[in-house]
């Protein structure tokens, strides 16, 4: 590989356009982890603080996104650090149903259910937010606009009217495309994988 | 009758609860002749159920001009 191939794999950081490409992705990613929108919303909020802290040691290897979504995972493992640091917090009880027609057999009742899917549920229903909010980061910026506040945010039709000044024939034009655009984007990033 | 492109914004109207009754009769008269937009209609509806599955969060833009405010402090 000579020099300027190499260059062109290359990434730079840009601090400034961080929060439109990155903060619902990340604010997402947080969410999912701590379920609390204030918490996951302070939690983007220091990554990317913390991110312009250490941007003398970024080194290009990794995208910019992967790199902050590294930053904030250790800030959610400090989160939990943080909350659970009081002695006896962190412990995990499991305590004796006190249902009356449990037969009592302690261990045979709190074995797990090896056909239950509802764990991998959520698991899955994280990634699969993920990877709406990256086809969603893929789309033109007028559809991601009209389709988040639409779909995501559960505004009204003629709000969305007066705050993006269109007329609503022209929001639904634009809502076609951006679904049509998401479901080629998900065939591809969601059911081939 | 309604063309293609009418039954498609029906669709999508649907999608989000917004279509009069008339419309989803139309649509629905549409749909028993009309493969493709049958088709469509299958999809944006899986769509439609992944979105709500997925429970998406986004930041409003007042709390994203926040950020950009204090990222700019800080560079």
């Amino acid at each position: 590989m000579d020099s300027t191939s190499i260059k062109m794999t290359e990434n730079s950081l840009n601090p400034a356009s961080w929060v439109d490409k990155y903060a619902d992705y990340l604010f997402n990613y947080a969410v999912v982890r701590v379920s609390d929108a204030e918490i996951a919303k302070d939690l983007v909020q220091e990554t990317f603080l913390a991110a312009l802290k250490s941007a003398k040691n970024y080194q290009g290897a990794a995208s910019e996104r992967t790199w902050l979504i590294a930053i904030l995972k250790r800030k959610v493992i400090d989160y939990y650090r943080k909350i659970n640091s009081k002695k006896g917090k962190a412990e995990v009880r499991i305590n004796y149903s006190s249902q009356s027609d449990s037969a009592g057999d302690w261990l045979e009742e709190n074995v797990a259910d090896p056909f239950s899917t509802l764990e991998n549920d959520q698991i899955e229903n994280a990634e699969l937010g993920q990877a709406i909010q990256e086809c969603i980061s893929k789309l033109p910026k007028k559809q991601s606009a009209v389709f988040v506040m639409k779909t995501i945010r559960g505004l009204s039709t003629e709000d969305i009217c007066n705050e993006l000044g269109i007329n609503p024939s022209n929001l639904w034009v634009m809502v076609h495309r951006a679904r049509t655009n998401l479901m080629g984007c998900l065939n591809e990033n969601w059911f081939k994988l | 009758m309604i063309s293609c492109e009418k039954a498609s914004t029906i669709c999508n109207k649907k999608q989000y609860k917004e279509a009069t009754l008339l419309e989803q009769i139309k649509f629905g008269i549409h749909l028993l002749f009309c493969k493709a937009c049958a088709a469509f209609s299958k999809k944006n509806k899986k769509l439609t159920i992944l979105c709500d599955k997925a429970n998406l969060h986004n930041l409003s833009e007042q709390e994203k001009e926040k950020m950009k405010v204090k990222i700019e402090l800080n560079s």
